[in-house]
């Protein structure tokens, strides 16, 4: 997806910094809540599941299923005109949680749900460093 | 009516679609003068007042807003704020208030200028705000992307059809037709609907609710109070509410939502089962908003509300005459004034208003209101005292 300050690039806070930390360095990372052992997505300062505070960060498999996905010809804004089509995915990670995501390569051209897919990270840009995920095939996965 | 029940006794809407030279409180008060009249009220006997929200005239105390604007002071004002749901939950708090004796005529406003006053794009983008800032909306979504997501898992699941959603979208448009007030009265086909635009695929435009102008209202009234007012009157027998969550992303499910809990909790209320209803109004948002409530709500099994669509059920003389004036995607769509259109609608069924789309002997009603991504859900069931 090209730059664009009218994206909205995402601007992190204490719930989420850590997140995007880790985007930034290519790892993706989930909350697991020490006292129940649950994973979640979005980041939260307590865990959803048993409400316990302070949920620990761990580095996720990256590896996932595809749960639905869309093909985007009307954009919420311009800033996305140059990337139409494109396709917006939901994907239930191997822990658990369930991420957004644009699809790309083979499994943007035709998306199947169930398919194997790995999540990775587009280059780190703007001011508050963000690098977006992405989802593409994953040929090991079965 | 039923002893300690709330009573609708006054509904009303304005001219919907394009009006331009229309503002969101002029539509406003508008609507509410119509209500009142429709009531046989004046202003000065409304005590309380509940408003929802505006893209045009955003403000944090709209229901202030309104007051000041028409010249009133009610003991209670508020203003609720759940997308698609607020309506419901206007209708379902009104009752609450004059039921508590908190209020002896509730009034029930909404309206925006939202196709005059903010162009097709900022409406789009303004929408689109609903996404998670950090987790949804950096990858392009929309409103109509997002149900697109529900339509392909529903889909997926439960063996649905691009044409099982048209047909919810011919059957609106059917109903549409013989409503004067309509914005879209042009019949249109399945065949209309699959070559559309695509805006998010499997939704193509035909899937999507109209953007407009337009006001509607209602006075809600106690029991007793109810007695001064000139309409037959139309009970609030059952109201229901679930919340599930607000982002997709952060859904229990994608084929799974609310409308289950809501509706149920709105029968039970009512002693009612979905079985007995007339007519029922439920919000449209897009085709796919409509097929899933319709099936989430025990009218139709999974699966089967898209070909009983095809056949004819949900027009005048099927199973499940629904929408009647038209939904979202053919009446018009005025943010939060598009769910009140939906409970006018219902109470003009149960007077027997309703013209040459009258349900014959409509005597119980079926309302309801999504907000967000399936997010919000309320429920009610009206019935002709």
């Amino acid at each position: 997806m090209a730059e664009d300050p009218a994206r909205l690039l995402p601007v992190p806070n204490a719930d989420t910094a850590p997140f995007w930390e880790g985007a930034a360095r290519g790892e993706l990372r989930l909350q697991r809540c020490a006292a129940c052992g649950q994973a979640q997505f979005p980041p939260r300062a307590i865990c959803v599941h048993c409400h316990a505070p302070a949920p620990a960060w761990e580095a996720a498999s990256g590896r996932g299923r595809l749960v639905s996905h869309t093909r985007v010809h009307r954009p919420p804004s311009p800033a996305f005109k140059p990337d139409l089509p494109y396709v917006v995915a939901l994907v239930a990670l191997e822990e658990g949680p369930r991420i957004m995501v644009n699809l790309r390569g083979v499994a943007a051209a035709e998306p199947r749900i169930g398919g194997a897919l790995r999540i990775r990270f587009g280059p780190p840009g703007g001011a508050h460093i963000i690098a977006l995920p992405y989802a593409e095939e994953d040929p090991v996965q079965r | 009516m039923s002893p300690g029940r709330a009573v609708i006794t006054g509904a009303a809407d304005t001219a919907v679609g394009e009006l331009p030279g229309s503002t969101c409180m002029g539509l406003h008060a508008e609507a509410a003068g119509l209500a009142l009249a429709d009531a046989g009220l004046r202003p000065g006997d409304i005590d309380g007042v509940l408003c929802a929200y505006s893209f045009s005239e955003p403000h944090l105390m709209l229901a202030s807003v309104f007051c000041e604007y028409f010249g009133i002071q009610p003991a209670y004002s508020a203003a609720i704020q759940a997308g698609g749901a607020t309506g419901c939950i206007m209708i379902m708090q009104a009752s609450a208030l004059v039921e508590a004796g908190i209020c002896r005529h509730v009034l029930v406003v909404a309206g925006d200028n939202r196709l005059t006053g903010l162009s097709r794009d900022r409406a789009v983008a303004a929408l689109s705000e609903v996404g998670h800032p950090q987790f949804e909306r950096p990858f392009g979504v929309t409103v109509p992307a997002l149900y697109a997501l529900v339509a392909h898992a529903y889909m997926h699941e439960y063996g649905v059809t691009p044409e099982h959603l048209a047909a919810m979208a011919v059957a609106s448009r059917t109903h549409a037709v013989r409503n004067p007030k309509a914005q879209m009265r042009v019949p249109i086909t399945v065949a209309d609907v699959l070559a559309s635009l695509p805006i998010a695929e499997p939704l193509r435009l035909l899937d999507c609710c109209l953007i407009s102008d337009g006001g509607a209202a209602l006075v809600i009234s106690a029991p007793d109070a109810a007695r001064d007012t000139a309409q037959r009157p139309v009970t609030l027998l059952g109201a229901g509410q679930k919340n599930t969550h607000e982002h997709l992303v952060a859904a229990p499910s994608l084929t799974n939502f609310g409308c289950r809990e809501s509706a149920a909790q709105a029968f039970a209320r009512a002693g009612v089962k979905p079985a007995d209803i007339h007519v029922a109004e439920i919000y449209d948002s897009f085709t796919v908003t409509l097929l899933v409530e319709l099936e989430s709500i025990g009218f139709f099994e999974k699966g089967e509300a898209g070909p009983a669509a095809l056949d004819g059920a949900l027009d005048l003389g099927g199973r499940l005459p629904c929408n009647t004036h038209g939904g979202l995607m053919s009446y018009a769509h005025s943010g939060a004034a598009g769910g009140l259109f939906h409970v006018v609608e219902a109470v003009r069924q149960l007077r027997g208003e309703a013209a040459a789309r009258q349900v014959p002997d409509a005597e119980l009603a079926f309302v309801h209101g999504d907000g967000g991504i399936l997010s919000a859900h309320c429920s009610l069931v009206l019935g002709r005292s």
